[in-house]
């Protein structure tokens, strides 16, 4: 088991991501947990891509590794760099956090082996997914007729769409994807709600400084970085 | 301010411009060929957004403002989310059900769906590149309000 260079590969890589993480939260300049968090996720993702889930490696090197970094970086410029000094230990949390490990585990232990070839995962619909015969749903859309993918087997994909990730982000759960859209839409419909700046003297919204509410035109007229 | 004095720096700035035509056309690439290979709507969209916001980092959140005003992120943001339910509509009236694809194109339903998963992408991606940037653009605002006289972006 131990010669099986992929597990060692994982087990090295994993290693490497709970140090990493363990880095995040002890160091006190946050410039460098950010950068560090920034490295996590790239761990993450060379993890993803040894389990051949390159979809997620994708997107956690994309939104872990570049976004949230950006945004924390964007985020820092604001704040102070050096995080304040905590008391070493917070007895009711680090209990709160002892019992969800343990209950974690626990919940693991009804899990099939890693790697085990018999697992559900592997044997119940997903080997139709990956072949793209899932059958079609009777009110469905009919079979291409004349066309050159006639012979194809009768399912969701049609054989059009080779990467299984998108045909079943898009096809097979759809609807899933679409409120997923939504919801990345509300969320930046309420960022907007919140937080567009609105002009001063308008209902609700308060002047800057007292010294002018009286003046009809301000000296500061510049922009503002 | 961090992002003025940054886009005094030669390097930086070079860099930037060398770079970003190159991540918004690999951004592209991902949501156009999210079917055929790895990724999608989702990764596509946030490697557009990373380029636009390097360039805000850059250069300043205002020039940003200034290339792209935020009316036209806003319109975005609802057009992707609209592209994605408008496709679904759209089978919907070509006698299918909701978000059945096939029906784009009776006559070839493989083809149709295709059709309707690039255009679903499309709409994602589109969707999440703009609340990306919308972000970026909010978390970077010094001010909670717009001070009188002061031009308005």
């Amino acid at each position: 088991m131990t010669s099986n260079p992929i597990l060692l590969l994982d087990v090295f890589l994993l290693v490497l991501v709970a140090t990493t993480a363990i880095a995040v939260i002890s160091v006190r300049s946050l410039l460098s947990a950010t950068i560090l968090a920034g490295i996590y996720s790239l761990l993450m993702a060379l993890v993803w891509t040894n389990m051949h889930a390159l979809d997620v490696a994708f997107t956690e090197a994309a939104v872990g590794a570049g976004i949230s970094t950006v945004l924390l970086l964007g985020a820092l410029v604001l704040t102070k760099r050096f995080s304040k000094p905590e008391p070493k230990l917070h007895v009711p949390a680090a209990i709160v956090c002892v019992v969800t490990g343990l209950l974690l585990i626990y919940g693991t232990l009804d899990m099939p082996k890693f790697g085990d070839p018999d697992a559900p995962i592997h044997t119940y619909r997903v080997p139709e997914l990956v072949n793209q015969t899932v059958r079609k749903h009777e009110t469905a859309a009919p079979r291409d007729k004349g066309h050159a993918h006639e012979g194809h087997p009768d399912d969701d994909f049609n054989g059009h769409v080779p990467n299984t990730v998108t045909s079943l982000l898009a096809a097979y759960r759809g609807y899933d994807t679409m409120f997923e859209t939504t919801v990345i839409f509300v969320a930046g419909v309420s960022l907007l709600l919140l937080l567009r700046r609105r002009r001063e003297g308008e209902p609700g919204v308060a002047l800057s400084s007292p010294d002018q509410r009286h003046a009809d035109v301000p000296e500061d007229t510049g922009g503002n970085g | 301010m961090a992002a003025e004095q940054m886009s005094q720096q030669t390097l930086i700035r070079v860099i930037a411009k060398m770079t970003i035509p190159f991540i918004l056309v690999f951004g592209i690439y991902v949501i156009l060929h999210g079917e055929l290979g790895p990724g999608g709507g989702f990764q596509g969209g946030v490697i557009l957004a990373a380029g636009f916001i390097l360039y805000g980092v850059v250069f300043g959140a205002d020039e940003l403002r200034r290339r792209i005003p935020t009316p036209i992120w806003d319109a975005c943001m609802a057009l992707g989310a609209l592209l994605y339910a408008g496709t679904g509509l759209a089978s919907l009236l070509a006698g299918g059900t909701f978000l059945d694809y096939g029906m784009l194109q009776p006559t070839h339903a493989g083809d149709g769906e295709a059709l309707g998963m690039t255009l679903v992408e499309y709409g994602v991606g589109i969707t999440v590149c703009s609340v990306m940037v919308t972000i970026f653009l909010m978390i970077s605002e010094r001010r909670t309000t717009i001070r009188r006289g002061e031009e308005v972006r």
